[in-house]
């Protein structure tokens, strides 16, 4: 007799399954695109390695079949600056939600995004707290209901493609988990890129937001991100803000190339030191001109 | 200019702060992340220059929290990593502090204590964290914690806490203060082969096999890195052998025993004491870091006026040397224990001490040491009760 396999199992720890996420969730879409990315990509899967914070969205790092750490609430960033900066053969991927990377973890997100350490992180945006049980985030749309905005929330949320941009981010797109074709291309962009990178995907929670806002179950959500969204690549991030009764502007829009944190150090303690930092930097040029 | 060496033997003059640096990277230190804290910002700077040249990595972290969680990341990378800091600091680490502890991750963090609370006084010696390093972080847990007293142990303690901290797979504590870091003194850096180093056990067996929080023996599990195929999951959640979530009260009773029963049942192995005088002591100065250079000097003009004073220096404050205490709390009339916070040590001296010899503290609330006739006039109390 035949063992019946899904054909991701490879990436996926199955005995972990069921997963802990609700009826209607999207971040299990989110997940199942990053898979896709890699197994796309062909990158060294044991060098590949998943790193989040606390929150819903953060239980991604213990589904799938590769090295993952559960770290800290907000942490996920610091730790995997460490962990690259440690061992730069690895492919580093954040996965986490906006609570964790933009509020608790904002600091963290800025900062990595300065120095653009090779990273990528995705953010699963679903505008809630959704472990705790719906308080109002950095991403909570104005007037929007949750257990501690009874009255409807009056703080501004953040744009969080604007953000990680100016914060110099050499990658920055935003889908949702409606468009799951152009969410694999652009993981797979983010994971490919050199420097930080950021995709931010939207998704619904239809217990902690959708519910209390009366913005229907989960496929309304999903009807809402098909229909309500506007594909503007390279529009200004300046000008992608989620706000209520606008389209959701979609896209990529940035995409450029800035020295990482890693090739900006060599390069400087290149002129100061003969090795180890020389033979690599000039293993780096030549990398580059077979490229070109 | 060329790589430098990682082990600078030989005769230097450097304060503690270089010193604890020069340890670090004696020991294996390669990777360094850290945010400038007045009175341990020399740490960071030393490691900024000499790390390159050894082929590691200095990272300066946008707050103290970022600066240790580098730290646990980099150590998971499977290189030895340590961050140093003082009272403000190290209040911020304690969350991921406990994070260490929980995924039984190696690495060293240096508290250069100042004075405090807050702010307090940061160019000015205090001891008044050592609390905080046995319980800061939330939850059941031991720790290890070493209190330099020099300028030379600030070198030699940092590469006993790097060998620990592998040993056991558990975040270990430097407990120095801001006189010992910033102490200019004489430093003997002996040649590298002479220097002991312990590594972390790997797991070098098929990956299939492998199991995270399988322990040995000696209650810790084998280690390995990331990237190196064992597709590991490590989580501050209360896990499993497999490192696998649980949420069974039987898990969290496995777990959580042996992560304190792996530094209680240790504890032998981890102690260190200083003794001078105890053999006939009627009455013993109990005291650490700094503390205990003055209360040196207190001993000395005692026993100059012929009583039966002795010495003990706590290397090892955590875990607490109980069997050494109850002992000498069997046949002392006295313990006296000068430390610069308003009563920490000497609570776990009178706990030790149960009612069968006094414990008399020396307190300072920090700011400076002690002068060594405020131990004396203590010891001339003990010898008149």
């Amino acid at each position: 007799m035949s063992e019946e396999r899904h054909p991701l199992d490879h990436l996926l720890r199955a005995d972990r399954l069921p997963h802990i996420w609700c009826p209607g969730c999207g971040i299990g879409i989110a997940m199942r695109c990053l898979v896709l990315a890699l197994e796309e990509l062909r990158i060294p899967r044991d060098h590949t390695v998943v790193v989040s914070g606390i929150g819903c969205s953060a239980r991604v790092a213990g589904y799938v079949r590769l090295d993952g750490f559960h770290t800290t609430h907000g942490r996920a960033i610091p730790f995997a600056t460490g962990l690259k900066l440690a061992n730069p053969d690895l492919t580093v991927i954040v996965f986490s939600g906006d609570g964790d990377l933009a509020a608790i973890g904002g600091n963290h997100l800025i900062h990595a995004a300065r120095r653009n350490v090779d990273l990528t992180v995705i953010c699963v945006n679903n505008f809630i707290y959704g472990m705790t049980g719906g308080q109002f985030g950095p991403t909570t749309p104005l007037a929007a209901r949750s257990t501690t905005t009874p009255y409807g929330n009056f703080e501004p949320p953040f744009n969080l493609p604007a953000v990680v941009a100016a914060s110099g981010a050499v990658y920055v797109a935003r889908w949702t988990v409606f468009h799951v074709r152009r969410l694999i291309t652009a993981l797979r962009e983010a994971i490919t890129k050199k420097g930080f990178s950021f995709v931010e995907v939207l998704s619904p929670c239809p217990t902690g937001y959708l519910r209390r806002n009366q913005l229907g179950d989960a496929l309304d959500m999903m009807r809402f991100f098909k229909t309500q969204s506007e594909i503007r690549h390279g529009a200004p991030p300046a000008e992608v803000g989620i706000e209520l009764g606008r389209k959701l502007i979609l896209g990529k829009f940035v995409d450029v190339e800035r020295p990482t944190y890693h090739e900006r150090m060599r390069r400087q303690l290149a002129a100061f030191f003969t090795e180890p930092y020389v033979e690599k930097a000039s293993e780096e040029v030549e990398a580059k001109e077979v490229e070109s | 200019m060329k790589r430098g060496p990682a082990v600078l033997t030989g005769v230097h003059f450097i304060n503690g702060d270089v010193a604890c640096a020069e340890g670090a990277l004696a020991a294996g230190c390669r990777f360094f992340a850290g945010y400038p804290i007045t009175p341990a910002t020399e740490i960071a700077e030393r490691m900024a220059e000499r790390l390159p040249e050894v082929g590691g990595t200095f990272l300066q972290m946008e707050d103290e929290i970022a600066s240790i969680s580098a730290v646990l990341g980099a150590s998971w990378a499977g290189v030895k990593a340590m961050t140093a800091t003082s009272g403000p600091g190290f209040s911020l680490m304690m969350e991921n502090l406990g994070f260490g502890y929980m995924t039984e991750t190696p690495c060293v963090i240096v508290n250069v204590q100042r004075g405090g609370p807050s702010t307090g006084l940061p160019t000015l010696v205090g001891q008044g964290d050592m609390m905080q390093a046995r319980w800061g972080s939330h939850g059941d847990y031991e720790t290890i914690a070493l209190a330099p007293s020099s300028a030379q142990e600030m070198f030699d303690l940092t590469i006993v806490a790097f060998n620990l901290s592998e040993k056991y797979r558990l975040p270990v504590l430097i407990m120095s203060d801001a006189v010992v870091g910033h102490i200019t003194e004489r430093v003997i850096i002996p040649p590298e082969a002479e220097i002991p180093i312990v590594n972390r056990k790997r797991f070098a067996g098929p990956r299939g096999a492998y199991l995270p929080y399988l322990p040995e023996d000696d209650l810790v599990p084998p280690m390995v890195a990331a990237g190196e195929g064992y597709r590991v999951y490590i989580t501050g959640l209360t896990h499993d052998e497999r490192g696998y979530p649980s949420t069974s009260p039987d898990v969290q009773e496995r777990l959580v025993r042996r992560l304190v029963e792996k530094v209680r049942r240790n504890a032998h192995d981890i102690i260190r004491l200083e003794e001078r005088g105890v053999e006939d002591a009627e009455v013993v100065l109990v005291a650490y870091g700094i503390s205990a250079r003055v209360a040196y000097r207190a001993m000395e003009l005692a026993r100059a006026a012929g009583r039966r004073v002795g010495w003990l220096r706590l290397i090892t404050v955590w875990p607490f040397p109980e069997e050494r205490l109850r002992e000498l709390a069997a046949r002392v009339r006295a313990f006296i224990v000068p430390e610069l916070n308003l009563g920490q040590i000497v609570r776990e001296v009178e706990r030790c001490a149960a009612g069968r010899a006094l414990t008399i503290p020396v307190l300072r609330p920090g700011g400076a040491v002690h002068d060594p006739r405020e131990i004396l006039a203590a010891i001339e109390e003990a010898f008149h009760v």
